[in-house]
């Protein structure tokens, strides 16, 4: 189970802080700022989960950019990164997309453990071993600054109704 | 019986020696009569892997899916500390610094090394390029898309890291690199097919004992490789995973 980030692990002054529930019923609250994070050139993250979505494997990429250690990464819940800026109804059609043997590909944002956020163009497909699906292997890569303004403006009005509420102002 | 082993057509020309004398060598120590065959291009080796004519393969990792999953190959061995970057250069007088800075209908000149050019074409993304709006300039090596970059032919182009690192330094002070990538993961492998992989385990037993004797080493130096690591099934079936995620 995930704690509340930490006020301490915030860089910079001023944080908002939300409530988040997540798919499996856990909550916490996560602190964030306004600094955004480039995205580093040339890098993939890249990292993969079993299939409850527990994170197996991580690359230097991905701890460098996510802020934890790969210790911390490691057996954690991927939602870790979920940003509150990012709607449920943006990963709509994830699951579904995986299910069907497909890959699914979104612009995201993630956040980091220091608060901060970073934007990515997110591919996740399923692993298939001798016919059984294992876990999944999600890769980030760096994203067109044309796509992440268009989300940036479209993510906000996806929220449900009572979806942030939790949020501070 | 003799079997038929290919190379990737991505290695340097200055190699074709050093492959044939690697395939001697794997021919004593294998006792086996296998016959060397190599392809100028990607769809001609494609057209005799599909045909069920090859044995033993130093496979691009973009054809690691096809080789594992549909054609029964078995992972044995990857070149040690060895990954497939790319880098992609402009002219060194261009006003391009970044790769925001390519416009639509930016002309690329690439080989047709499908990983490099996998990898060429993710780095140009943020750029909100993709094939359909830029012109692609066909190139027969990494010498050649140099080439074409010095004669103004193209704007901007794909090299495999190591093969540009490989241009003459005349070449390489006219050209500028915008971008590596840095992926790590990505690598080519040697595969055994269904008729060779009974032996698996031998011919791995043969390339990770290579650089153990002088006449190894220097069959190695000549592919430019440092030695061989093993390649296991999960391994190679997490590179594909990632290559499919990219393509």
């Amino acid at each position: 189970m995930l704690r509340d980030m930490e006020p301490a692990d915030i860089a910079g002054g001023a944080f908002k802080e939300a409530r988040l529930t997540y798919f499996d019923g856990a909550s916490r609250i996560v602190r964030y700022t306004d600094v955004e994070v480039p995205f580093p050139e040339g890098r993939l993250i890249v990292s993969c989960t079993d299939v409850p979505g527990m994170i197996t494997q991580a690359n230097k990429a991905f701890v460098d950019m996510s802020g934890y250690s790969k210790e911390e990464l490691i057996g954690a819940p991927h939602y870790i990164l979920r940003h509150p800026d990012m709607p449920r109804a943006a990963f709509k059609g994830l699951w579904d997309t995986l299910a069907r043997g497909e890959k699914w590909t979104g612009y995201v944002k993630n956040l980091r453990k220091d608060g901060a956020y970073y934007w990515v163009f997110a591919t996740v497909i399923g692993n298939v071993r001798k016919g059984k699906l294992v876990g999944y292997t999600s890769v980030r890569r760096k994203p067109s600054r044309t796509r992440i303004d268009e989300c940036a403006k479209l993510y906000p009005t996806l929220f449900a109704p009572g979806e942030r509420e939790g949020y501070s102002p | 019986m003799t079997h038929t082993f290919t190379v990737s057509p991505d290695f340097p020309p200055a190699r074709i020696s050093g492959w044939f004398i690697f395939n001697t060598w794997l021919q004593r120590r294998l006792e086996a009569a296998i016959h060397l065959e190599l392809y100028d291009d990607f769809v001609r080796q494609r057209a005799d892997i599909a045909a069920g004519r090859i044995d033993l393969i130093y496979a691009n990792p973009y054809d690691a899916a096809l080789l594992v999953r549909e054609k029964g190959f078995v992972p044995v061995a990857r070149p040690r500390d060895k990954a497939d970057e790319a880098i992609i250069a402009v002219p060194a007088a261009s006003a391009v610094q970044r790769v925001e800075d390519l416009r639509p209908g930016a002309r690329i000149a690439s080989t047709d090394d499908p990983d490099v050019r996998t990898m060429g074409m993710i780095m140009i993304e943020p750029a909100d390029l993709s094939a359909a709006n830029t012109a692609a300039v066909a190139c027969g090596n990494y010498v050649l898309v140099a080439k074409a970059l010095l004669s103004g032919t193209a704007d901007a182009g794909f090299f495999l890291k190591q093969s540009f690192e490989e241009l003459s330094e005349v070449t390489r002070r006219q050209l500028r690199q915008i971008v590596e990538s840095h992926i790590y993961v990505v690598h080519h492998a040697l595969m055994a097919g269904p008729r060779l992989a009974a032996r698996r385990d031998e011919i791995r037993d043969a390339l990770l004992g290579m650089d153990q004797d002088a006449k190894g080493r220097d069959i190695l130096a000549n592919l430019g490789l440092a030695g061989w690591d093993e390649l296991d099934e999960e391994a190679t079936e997490f590179m594909i995973d990632l290559m499919d995620t990219l393509t």
